[in-house]
């Protein structure tokens, strides 16, 4: 009996990550996800700017390259032309989603677009070499802030899971991790969720990931990984920031 | 009894699968050379393993599969 194997809708091809880079495993439950909902051939991804710029040569299904951080808004455009109603889903990073593509980001929530957002924040611009991200924590040490981040020239991290809340456009904004199995399954659950709404025709999903870069932080993936527990979880709390409909089956 | 699958190939020696596995059976080949130029993970007593997964859930390449 086949216990674990690599899903259907994952590609064969070798990602192109650094070893230890988390970008991998959340790969993976995105594309579980598309095979346990039966979705592969309605799925339709957007790939961002950054490491998973190449996320379109890993999953099977249907893909389509954003400019940088204008992912929500082709997922839109997609989304709202397509009479066959296939499923929108956007990988974006940290850099891409919190920085450039802000606006985007914000106005698909607050329009309760019809989309489901993974969205990868580890902290640093990856792919360009480990500048500082507007997700980097308050004095951690980048390329761009080789003195650690300072608050009072560059301002505070944004949350963006918090921050979204606030909208009363989104279904469903959740903040998980992938440091160990037990978040991994917990991740699972909240992306197998984000797609669900999607499927049901709720709304705007958006799961963040909170995960490692251990190059560009300059660790081995085991260091990442306690470095992620120690520092990334006590600022950036895991938790379900918003869903609106179980909110709703409560009152 | 556990059957553990390594697409050895594909593995970049990160070291991820070691650190999950709950009764520390696999450890980075320090004798052989991937493709790649990792040492690749591998499965010291396969006997002792219970097809928990952990491993392969862990692993950011899915190069791992787990049959019981």
């Amino acid at each position: 009996m086949v216990v674990f194997d690599k899903p259907h809708a994952l590609t064969d091809a070798p990602m192109h990550y650094c070893p230890g880079c988390t970008h991998g495993i959340v790969h993976r439950l995105v594309a579980e996800v598309i095979d346990e909902l039966g979705i592969e051939g309605k799925t339709i991804g957007i790939a961002p700017v950054g490491c998973s710029v190449f996320a379109y040569n890993y999953f099977g299904c249907d893909m389509i390259e954003a400019a940088h951080g204008r992912a929500p808004a082709v997922a839109t455009g997609v989304k709202r032309s397509d009479p066959e109603g296939h499923v929108v889903f956007t990988y974006q990073g940290d850099g891409d989603l919190a920085s450039i593509g802000m606006a985007e980001t914000v106005h698909a929530a607050a329009r309760n677009e019809n989309i489901t957002i993974i969205f990868i924040n580890n902290a640093i611009y990856g792919m360009t070499g480990g500048q500082m991200a507007p997700t980097s924590l308050p004095g951690q040490v980048t390329q761009t802030s080789p003195y650690g981040r300072d608050t009072d020239h560059c301002g505070f991290p944004i949350k963006v899971c918090e921050m979204l809340s606030e909208l009363d456009g989104p279904e469903y904004l959740e903040r998980v991790t992938v440091n160990n199995v037990k978040n991994i399954m917990k991740a699972k659950k909240a992306i197998k969720k984000a797609f669900q709404n999607q499927v049901d025709g709720k709304g705007f999903s958006l799961v963040e990931v909170v995960s490692t870069c251990p190059t560009n932080w300059g660790m081995t993936p085991q260091n990442a990984l306690k470095w992620l527990e120690d520092n990334m979880l006590p600022y950036y709390p895991l938790g379900c920031y918003k869903d609106r409909s179980a909110k709703e089956e409560t009152k | 009894m556990a059957k553990l699958t390594f697409k050895t190939d594909k593995c970049k020696g990160c070291g991820l699968c070691v650190d999950a596995c709950p009764k520390g059976l696999i450890k980075l080949a320090s004798d052989k050379i991937n493709k790649k130029g990792h040492h690749p993970a591998e499965i010291t007593d396969e006997s002792a393993c219970v097809g928990c997964a952990a491993c392969a859930m862990m692993c950011p390449d899915c190069i791992i599969k787990v049959e019981r």
